[in-house]
């Protein structure tokens, strides 16, 4: 398919993000530049200093809503894209409300439970759809064993054994990799 | 026994296993885990009750924290 073809497909898609952290800031502007239609993101958070070392905020953005703030950077780098954004704590309760027009999900969360709950979520209300989990992208280089495996309707991007900790914190390179392995899933299963 | 555990076929020898026997066998300890037998979720409280068969497809995932 050529550029042209490609856009064409994509222009007509919906991706849902559910988290604006390393994972989902970083995959949103990846989806916005290879022209993804319509972004659904959502997350309850503000944008902390700390958070500068791997999700796509700037110095000036410190205090904003994640939601809000990547929704504005997200139409910085494509102005040809529909963003909504939801300031919300995403639960099983609202869950189906805010993704149920979405082709396909990208779970961006960063804590266990919300990774449980989302994948729980999905079995529940959209069997059907596909959701592109991040796990295992903390510390840094190991370059070799971050890959991608299928289970069902769930694919996993990361390397499945590292785990965030005081010793082994999220840091740009890992997280953006894998951030852009989860839009690079995406674009695979749009363009099939 | 043959069955599928994470995309992989094991065979076990023995004839009958419960999911709370393979966790043990395998030695799934993890703090967060989700198990899905034949796309259904089970849940740990069922995992002793969960009887699995020939040919079952099992998953077993492992959530870690970081994003």
């Amino acid at each position: 398919m050529n550029l042209l073809e490609i856009r064409k497909i994509l222009k007509t898609k919906t991706v849902g993000i559910a988290g604006c952290g390393g994972l989902g800031s970083n995959c949103a502007i990846a989806l916005a530049r290879a022209g993804i239609g319509k972004l659904i993101i959502a997350d309850f958070d503000i944008i902390e200093k700390s958070n500068l070392n791997r999700q796509y905020y700037f110095i000036d953005q410190i205090g904003e809503s994640k939601s809000l703030a990547l929704k504005n950077n997200i139409l910085k780098t494509n102005q040809n894209i529909e963003v909504i954004k939801h300031n919300v704590f995403i639960d099983e309760n609202n869950f189906y409300q805010i993704f149920i027009n979405c082709d396909i999900i990208i779970e961006a969360f960063d804590n266990t439970e919300s990774k449980e709950m989302i994948v729980k979520a999905m079995h529940k209300f959209f069997p059907d759809k596909k959701l592109i989990m991040g796990i295992g992208m903390s510390g840094y280089g190991k370059n070799n064993i971050i890959k991608q495996n299928i289970y069902d309707n769930i694919i996993i991007c990361g390397d499945q054994i590292s785990e965030t900790s005081y010793n082994m914190p999220p840091i740009a390179p890992r997280v953006g990799i894998v951030a852009n392995m989860q839009a690079n899933a995406v674009l695979e299963i749009l363009l099939k | 026994m043959k069955i599928t555990l994470n995309n992989k076929i094991e065979t076990f020898d023995r004839s009958t296993l419960t999911m709370g026997e393979l966790m043990n066998i395998k030695n799934f300890t993890y703090k967060k885990i989700i198990v899905k037998v034949n796309n259904k979720i089970v849940e740990p409280h069922e995992y002793d009750s969960t009887i699995i068969n020939e040919n079952d497809n099992i998953v077993v995932l492992h959530l870690l924290a970081g994003g």
